[in-house]
């Protein structure tokens, strides 16, 4: 039985610091691998959620191995930004950021920014894609050595160790390179939520790691063998624990019962191939403080979990050492 | 009781104030050297951190320049993480209207001042030009003047965004055209603190029209009273209590043991600061030629300045120099009755560190700048990442918490509170 990555989704409404810093050290003390933090460019019905790349840089000093996955949204925004946050999330986490990007194609949310009209779907798909290959050019745009410190010379970079990334869309061009020194891990990991075709290609196209939402064992099959096989596959699952009730539909399976019964159905999904579990609490803090407390030592009993020892999250993942395309090309 | 002093740590920028050749300088990257300087400056009951934006490297000669600091973190992330590790420290980050947009940024502002239980400020600036716009959506289009028309209507835009608590918004003006919920609650602040940098004429008016401070240039005591009274006239015009408006400048600092110590130091510390190359590189700010070819160690170039303000040969950096011709005709005559190399003379000419001397002396100056009205503060910029201000905390805070001219202990809990400006939103 090969063992899987655990991660949690938070989808809280929380502005003040506390419960956020309350939700994740317990994700961090139970040594899940990481958490998704829920975003929207605009304010979703039923209230609005603070800006997920600033929680997860807040919590990061207070927390030690839980991987930090905000999701920021690329239609409107603008990639240069998005790409020095996140590499600076790294810095701040020591190595454990990463990034679910999120299309907004609300015409509500258009307006916030006044400037064009909503893209349609295709488009708005190509532009995440676009975002996203300026972000990682972004990263790659210093070499790990280019601070060299040089006295002798008077020099603190080497310049040739920078790279003008020269990107052109049809959306945006951007000319680079980042202000921000290659982030720790190189690339901090993309993760993507794919439920429909388009969104299985960007996948492929722009993502480390891809939230399947399978209905059980036999469809996270199904889906496992449209997708790049390149791509770490996690598969979604809300989470009802104990005798709470009120398990809304979602776009994911809904799980609703004892810990030992999860632990089922997770053995059961385990044997599709799937690299790991996205939990998706179905309130918080009461069902993701059941799944460290009840969960977990059941499946570390079951030889499905194992906490992990490795700091980084790529690493840790198991995903390859980033390789820098620029120094790639300078060596070639 | 006499009236206190306003103090703000800035962490050490990407120019050539910040020496990174000395054994003692650390990373300009690493969390570790922004946590160090927070707490540093929260152990001596600061009022706030500051941190500046980067949007593209600075370029000389069409290269990228090496020969300063290169490469910092996004502001706000840092600012975030920085709050999970400090009380009461007020986090103040640079944030450019020109590239920025205003429900995106009033949002992720509003976040930081919830995230930080109040703590969260603002410095406005605006950049024009082609150049940092090749790296955004908008590219460069404004001109000079639009500049503070779009800052101006950015600042009013967040602050009738901050005003919803969350609600409805409906904003049409010259600059933005938008529309919808906001979505943030109100902050502990309900405004967070607006800072704007600049002290030409357009940016006194946007200050005392939007801002709760200015962050000015450090100018001799009379330049600065008179400043000061200009600035405060500004806002009592816009119908606003002089109080209200701040008047901080960004200074530097050498500490020694007796006066003729602290002069050799600082003395040390301008060679560490201006190496030949960059005396070199400064010389060309000015000269807009490229003088590459130059020793350092010799004489002034004998041609003259090139007047050509379009295709200036730094990029990434404000206009230093209005009258190119005048400025190099009084280097020259300096140059010449000191028979000064180019690297002395940069060093003579550039940036001299403002207050210079024991730790007495500094506090005496300090204090005498604030209680005769030429500032009500500073934004201290130490020269070393990230232990340059240690010695200002350990050795001068004291001292003016013993003339009662700063606290011994926070009072309050939000930025707004601790210098002591009215509520807002």
């Amino acid at each position: 039985m090969t063992r899987l990555h655990l991660a949690a989704a938070l989808d809280a409404r929380h502005f003040t610091a506390g419960p956020w810093a309350d939700l994740v050290r317990a994700a961090d003390e139970a040594r899940l691998d990481f958490v998704t933090i829920d975003d929207s460019f605009g304010p979703p019905p039923g209230g609005a959620r603070p800006d997920a790349v600033l929680v997860a840089a807040r919590v990061a000093p207070l927390t030690r191995h839980i991987g930090l996955v905000p999701v920021a949204t690329t239609t409107h925004t603008e990639p240069f930004h998005l790409s020095t946050a996140l590499a600076t999330l790294d810095y701040v986490s020591r190595g454990r950021a990463g990034w679910q990007p999120r299309v907004s194609g609300d015409e509500s949310e258009a307006s916030l920014l006044g400037r064009r009209e909503p893209l349609g779907v295709e488009e708005l798909f190509a532009e995440a894609a676009d975002a996203v290959e300026v972000v990682r050019r972004l990263w790659d745009s210093w070499q790990d050595d280019a601070i060299i410190r040089d006295t002798a010379t008077g020099r603190f970079i080497d310049r040739d160790r920078l790279h003008y990334i020269d990107f052109a869309g049809p959306y945006f061009s951007v000319k680079g390179p980042s202000i921000v020194p290659r982030p720790p891990q190189g690339q901090p990991v993309i993760a993507a939520l794919a439920h429909v075709p388009v969104a299985f290609a960007f996948a492929g196209r722009a993502a480390d790691l891809v939230f399947i939402t399978p209905s059980d064992a036999w469809s996270a099959e199904k889906i496992m063998r449209k997708l790049d096989p390149r791509l770490k596959v996690y598969a979604d699952i809300v989470v009802h624990l104990g005798d709470r009730r009120g398990a809304a539909p979602s776009d994911a399976a809904v799980f609703s019962g004892t810990a030992v019964q999860l632990a089922d159905l997770i053995e059961a999904w385990a044997k599709s191939g799937i690299d790991g579990v996205r939990l998706r609490p179905g309130e918080l803090p009461h069902d993701l403080l059941a799944i460290t407390r009840d969960l977990l030592p059941e499946l570390r009993r079951r030889n499905l979990f194992e906490p992990s020892q490795i700091g980084q999250l790529r690493e840790r993942l198991g995903l390859p050492r980033a390789a820098n395309r620029y120094e790639e090309a300078a060596n070639a | 009781m006499p009236k206190q002093i306003i103090l703000a740590a800035h962490f050490p920028g990407v120019n050539n104030t910040t020496v990174w050749s000395d054994p003692r300088s650390g990373s300009q990257i690493e969390f570790d050297s922004f946590e160090h300087l927070a707490r540093t400056a929260e152990r001596g009951r600061f009022d706030f951190f500051f941190l500046a934006e980067g949007l593209r490297l600075r370029e000389q000669r069409g290269l990228i320049h090496d020969l300063d600091v290169v490469g910092r973190p996004d502001t706000l992330t840092v600012l975030a993480a920085l709050a999970g590790v400090t009380e009461h420290l007020g986090l103040a980050g640079t944030l450019n209207a020109t590239y920025h947009e205003p429900y995106e940024l009033a949002r992720q502002l509003a976040t930081l001042d919830h995230l930080s239980g109040g703590r969260a400020a603002w410095n406005v600036v605006t950049s024009p030009g082609a150049f940092f716009g090749e790296n955004f959506r908008r590219g460069g289009f404004l001109d000079h003047a639009d500049r503070y028309v779009r800052a101006g209507e950015f600042i009013e835009a967040a602050r009738r965004l901050w005003d919803t608590g969350g609600g409805e918004f409906d904003i049409e003006s010259s600059q933005f055209s938008i529309r919808g919920r906001f979505g943030v609650p109100r902050s502990p602040q309900g405004h967070p603190v607006v800072l704007q940098a600049g002290d030409s004429d357009g940016g006194r008016d946007l200050a005392a029209r939007h801002a709760d401070a200015i962050f000015s240039r450090h100018h001799r005591i009379d330049d600065a009273r008179q400043f000061y009274r200009d600035v405060k006239q500004r806002a009592v015009t816009n119908g606003r209590d002089p109080d209200s408006l701040k008047v901080i400048p960004g200074v530097s600092y050498v500490l020694g043991d007796s006066d003729a110590d602290a002069q050799e130091k600082a003395h040390h510390i301008r060679r560490q600061q201006v190496s030949p190359q960059t005396a070199i590189l400064l010389l060309e700010q000015l000269w807009n030629r490229d003088l590459s070819e130059y020793d350092a160690d010799g004489p002034l170039p004998a041609v003259d300045p090139k007047l050509d303000e379009d295709d200036t040969i730094i990029k990434g950096r404000a206009g230093m120099y209005p009258d190119r011709l005048r400025t190099s005709s009084e280097w020259r005559a300096k140059a010449e009755a000191k028979n000064l190399s180019i690297r002395d003379l940069i060093i003579e000419v550039t940036g001299r560190q403002n207050f210079i001397g024991t730790p007495q002396r500094v506090a005496e100056q300090l204090s005498e700048y604030v209680q005769t009205e030429a500032c009500d503060g500073f934004i201290l910029v130490p020269h070393l990442t990230p232990a340059g201000l240690d010695d200002f905390v350990d050795r001068v805070v004291p001292l003016l918490q013993e003339r009662g001219v700063f606290r011994t202990e926070y009072e309050t809990t939000t930025l707004r509170g601790h210098l002591g400006l009215p509520e807002r939103g």
